[in-house]
C-alpha cells in the first residue's frame, strides 16, 4: 500500500482562506479530492477523519456525500480546458448543478446560473449560457467553473491550482474576484498551489505540505516573514520576487523523494542543511506559539517545548 | 452550412459521373450478354437483330452517351432478363434491403451500446470479459457460416423462427414493409441478427473504448464534484461524448451494410437488392448491374452527407464550414 498522504491535519473556518502549498507530488491534490470523497479507486481513505461542520465525511454513504458535493463543498480544478464537458452547453452544465441539489424549476435554475456568471464578471451572461465551452478562452472557462462552484453558495470551496494554467493578468483578476466573493459570502476557501506568491496575496493561513505530510502551519504573515521549517525557508528563497536582482535563485538542493521510497525519519532529511542524527526519528508536530505548528526538530523559529 | 451542402452536392455529381464511366466500361469488359438471349440454334440474322435491339452494335462511346442521356432522364435502361426498367426493379427490391439493414443497425445499437458501456465500466468482471470475447467472435466468424448456424439452430433444431423469405408485409406511408407485421418481424429476426453481428461487435468496442477514455477525463470528475448522480454523469455526460464516434462510424457503415447484405440475403433467400444483383451478375444483365452500382454509390453519398450533418449536430466543436481540404 502506498500512503500518498499521511498525518495531514488542518482546519479552516468560515470566511477563511487557507493556502495549501507544496511541490507537485507533495499530496496536496489528493488531500483536496479526499475531502470531496472523489479519490479514484483503487485509492481510498485508509483512516482519519474529515470533520465538516462537526460531521465526519469519512465513511459517509455515497448518497449523502453526493448531496454535500457541489452544494456545501465545491471544487475548482486546475485545467479549465478540461473541466467543462465539451458537448454540453454552459447552460446545461450550470443548471444541472443547481437541480442536483435543489428542487427548483428550470427557469429558477437558469436565473441562478445567470446570476452566478454575473458575479464572476462574465459580460452578457444570457448569450454566454447558450454557448459551448470551446467558444470561451481559458480564463473565461475558469470563470464559468468558478461560477458553477459558487452557484449553490457552498460553505467550503476547494480550489486546486485554478490559476496555474492561465496567464498572469487573468490570474490576478481571478484571485482578486475569488477573494472578494469569499469575503462577501463567508465561504471558506482552501487554495491548493505550488506558488507561494499566490498564497501571499490571497490566504489568511498557510499549510505547507512535503511528501504527503503537513510540515508547517500558521498565519500567512508569520510564515512568510519568519519561516520555521527549513523546507518553507527554502521555498521562500526560490520565489523570484523575494530575491534581489542579480543574485541567483536559491534552489532547494535535490528533488522530492518518491512516495514509494521515503527516507526514514524526517522525509526532508536528504535535502536539509540542518539535518543531524536527531532527524533520523520522525519528528512530531510542535506548537511554537502564535497558533503556529511545525514538524521539525531544529526549527528556525521558536524552540520546541 | 448551405455552402457546405451545395459544395458537397457538386462533388457528389462528379463522383457519380466518374463512377458511371468506370462501371460502364467495367461491365462492358466482362462478357457478351447476347448468348443469353439466343437459343442454341439461332441463326446469324437473328443474332444481329438482337444485337441491334440491345444497341450492342454501336461503339462503346456511343453506347455510353446513350446511357448518360437516358440516365439524365432517370432511365437507366431495361433489364435484358426481365425486360423492365432496371431502376424500377431495384427500387421495388429496395424496401426489403432497407428494412433488413435498418433492423440490423437497430440491433447493433440497442444491444451494442449497453453491452459496450458495461464492459467499459467493469472491464475486469466476468461479464465484461465475456462481452469482449463475444465481440472478437463477432468480428472473426464469417457471415455465411454464422447464417447457416443460425438457420440450423433456430429454424431447423428448435423450430422457433422461419429460416427463409420475407414475411407478411403491411403498408406504412405507402411502402410495404415487413417491420409492421408480427409475421414479418419474426422473419426479419434471423437475417437481421446475422447482418448485425459484425456491427454489433464494432459498437461494443467503440462504446467500451469511449467509456474507458471518457471516465478518466476531468469533466467527469468535475461533474461528480458538482454532486451529480452517477446515473446523470454516465447517461448524459459520458454517453453524449461516446455517441460522437459511434454515430459517425455506424453512419458510414450503414452504406456497407446495404451494399454487402448480398451474402445474408442469399443465405436467407431475402428478396432484396442483394439477391437481385447476384442473379443479374449470373445472367450478365448489364443494365441492372450498372443501375445497382449507381444506386449504391448514390446511397453512400447521401449517407455520408447525412452523417456529416449529424456529426455537426452532436459535436458543437465541428462546424460545417466552407473550408478547402
Ligand atoms: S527535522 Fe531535521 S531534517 Fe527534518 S527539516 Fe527539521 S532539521 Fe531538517
Amino acid at each position: 500500500m502506498l500512503n500518498a498522504v499521511n498525518d495531514v491535519s488542518f482546519t479552516v473556518s468560515a470566511g477563511e482562506i487557507l493556502g495549501l502549498v507544496g511541490e507537485s507530488g507533495s499530496g496536496k491534490t489528493v488531500t483536496g479530492f479526499s475531502i470531496m470523497g472523489l479519490v479514484d479507486p483503487p485509492g481510498r481513505i485508509a483512516g482519519g477523519r474529515i470533520l465538516f461542520k462537526g460531521r465526519d465525511l469519512v465513511g459517509l454513504p455515497e448518497n449523502e456525500m453526493r448531496r454535500l458535493r457541489g452544494a456545501r463543498i465545491a471544487m475548482i480544478f486546475q485545467d479549465p480546458m478540461m473541466t467543462l464537458n465539451p458537448v454540453l452547453r454552459i447552460e446545461t452544465q450550470m443548471v444541472e448543478a443547481v437541480r442536483a441539489h435543489a428542487d427548483v424549476s428550470a427557469d429558477e435554475a437558469l436565473a441562478r446560473a445567470r446570476n452566478a456568471l454575473g458575479r464572476v464578471g462574465i459580460p452578457s451572461p444570457d448569450e454566454r449560457l447558450k454557448a459551448y465551452p470551446h467558444q470561451f478562452s481559458g480564463g473565461m472557462r475558469q470563470r464559468v467553473a468558478i461560477a458553477t462552484a459558487l452557484i449553490n453558495k457552498p460553505d467550503l470551496i476547494i480550489a486546486d491550482e485554478p490559476t496555474t494554467a492561465l496567464d498572469v493578468t487573468i490570474q490576478g483578476q481571478i484571485l482578486f474576484e475569488v477573494q472578494k466573493l469569499c469575503c462577501e459570502t463567508g465561504t471558506a476557501l482552501i487554495w491548493i498551489t505550488h506558488d507561494l506568491s499566490v498564497v501571499a496575496s490571497l490566504a489568511d493561513r498557510v499549510c505547507v505540505m512535503y511528501a504527503g505530510k503537513i510540515v508547517e502551519e500558521g498565519s500567512v504573515d508569520a510564515i512568510l516573514d519568519r519561516p520555521a521549517h527549513p523546507y518553507t525557508h527554502g521555498l521562500i528563497g526560490s520565489v523570484p520576487s523575494r530575491n534581489h536582482k542579480g543574485t541567483p535563485l536559491a534552489q532547494i538542493p535535490g528533488v522530492m523523494p518518491s512516495m514509494l521510497d521515503l527516507p526514514g525519519g524526517c522525509s526532508f532529511r536528504p535535502r536539509c542543511a540542518r539535518a543531524d542524527r536527531a532527524c533520523e526519528t520522525p519528528p512530531g508536530v510542535d506548537e511554537i506559539g502564535d497558533g503556529r505548528r511545525v514538524r521539525c526538530v531544529h526549527p528556525l523559529v521558536g524552540a520546541p517545548a | 452550412m448551405t455552402v457546405f451542402i451545395v459544395r458537397r452536392l457538386i462533388q457528389s455529381a462528379i463522383v457519380l459521373f466518374a463512377m458511371s464511366l468506370i462501371v460502364f466500361i467495367g461491365v462492358y469488359a466482362i462478357g457478351n450478354p447476347v448468348e443469353i438471349f439466343l437459343s442454341g440454334d439461332a441463326d446469324q440474322a437473328e443474332r444481329e437483330r438482337v444485337i441491334a435491339t440491345l444497341g450492342l452494335d454501336r461503339p462503346l462511346w456511343e453506347q455510353y452517351w446513350l446511357f448518360i442521356e437516358g440516365a439524365a432522364r432517370g432511365d437507366l435502361g431495361n433489364s435484358f432478363v426481365h425486360n423492365r426498367p432496371a431502376l424500377q426493379l431495384i427500387i421495388e427490391r429496395m424496401p426489403a434491403t432497407m428494412e433488413l439493414a435498418l433492423a440490423a443497425m437497430a440491433l447493433a445499437i440497442v444491444f451494442g451500446i449497453p453491452l459496450g458501456m458495461y464492459a467499459g465500466f467493469r472491464p475486469h468482471s466476468a461479464l465484461g470479459r465475456g462481452i469482449m470475447a463475444g465481440s472478437i467472435l463477432g468480428f472473426s466468424l464469417p457471415t455465411f457460416w454464422v447464417g447457416l448456424m443460425l438457420i440450423m439452430i433456430f429454424a431447423v433444431e428448435l423450430g422457433w423462427l422461419p429460416s427463409t423469405g420475407r414475411g407478411q408485409t403491411a403498408n406504412v406511408f405507402g411502402i410495404a414493409t415487413s417491420l409492421a407485421t408480427r409475421d414479418g418481424l419474426v422473419h426479419v429476426l434471423l437475417p437481421a441478427f446475422n447482418l448485425a453481428l459484425f456491427k454489433l461487435s464494432l459498437v461494443i468496442r467503440l462504446a467500451r473504448a469511449g467509456v474507458r477514455e471518457n471516465m478518466l477525463m476531468d469533466y467527469v470528475k468535475f461533474a461528480r464534484a458538482k454532486g451529480l448522480s452517477m446515473r446523470r454523469v454516465v447517461f448524459v455526460h459520458v454517453l453524449k461524448n461516446i455517441l460522437i464516434p459511434i454515430v459517425t462510424v455506424l453512419g458510414l457503415e450503414l452504406g456497407s451494410v446495404i451494399a454487402f447484405s448480398v451474402v445474408t440475403e442469399t443465405i436467407f433467400a431475402w428478396p432484396g437488392m442483394g439477391k437481385l444483383i447476384i442473379d443479374s451478375i449470373n445472367h450478365l444483365d448489364r443494365p441492372v448491374i450498372v443501375a445497382y452500382l449507381l444506386v449504391t454509390v448514390t446511397l453512400f453519398i447521401v449517407i455520408n452527407l447525412v452523417v456529416d450533418v449529424l456529426y455537426s449536430v452532436l459535436d458543437p466543436r465541428v462546424r460545417l464550414a466552407d473550408v478547402k481540404g
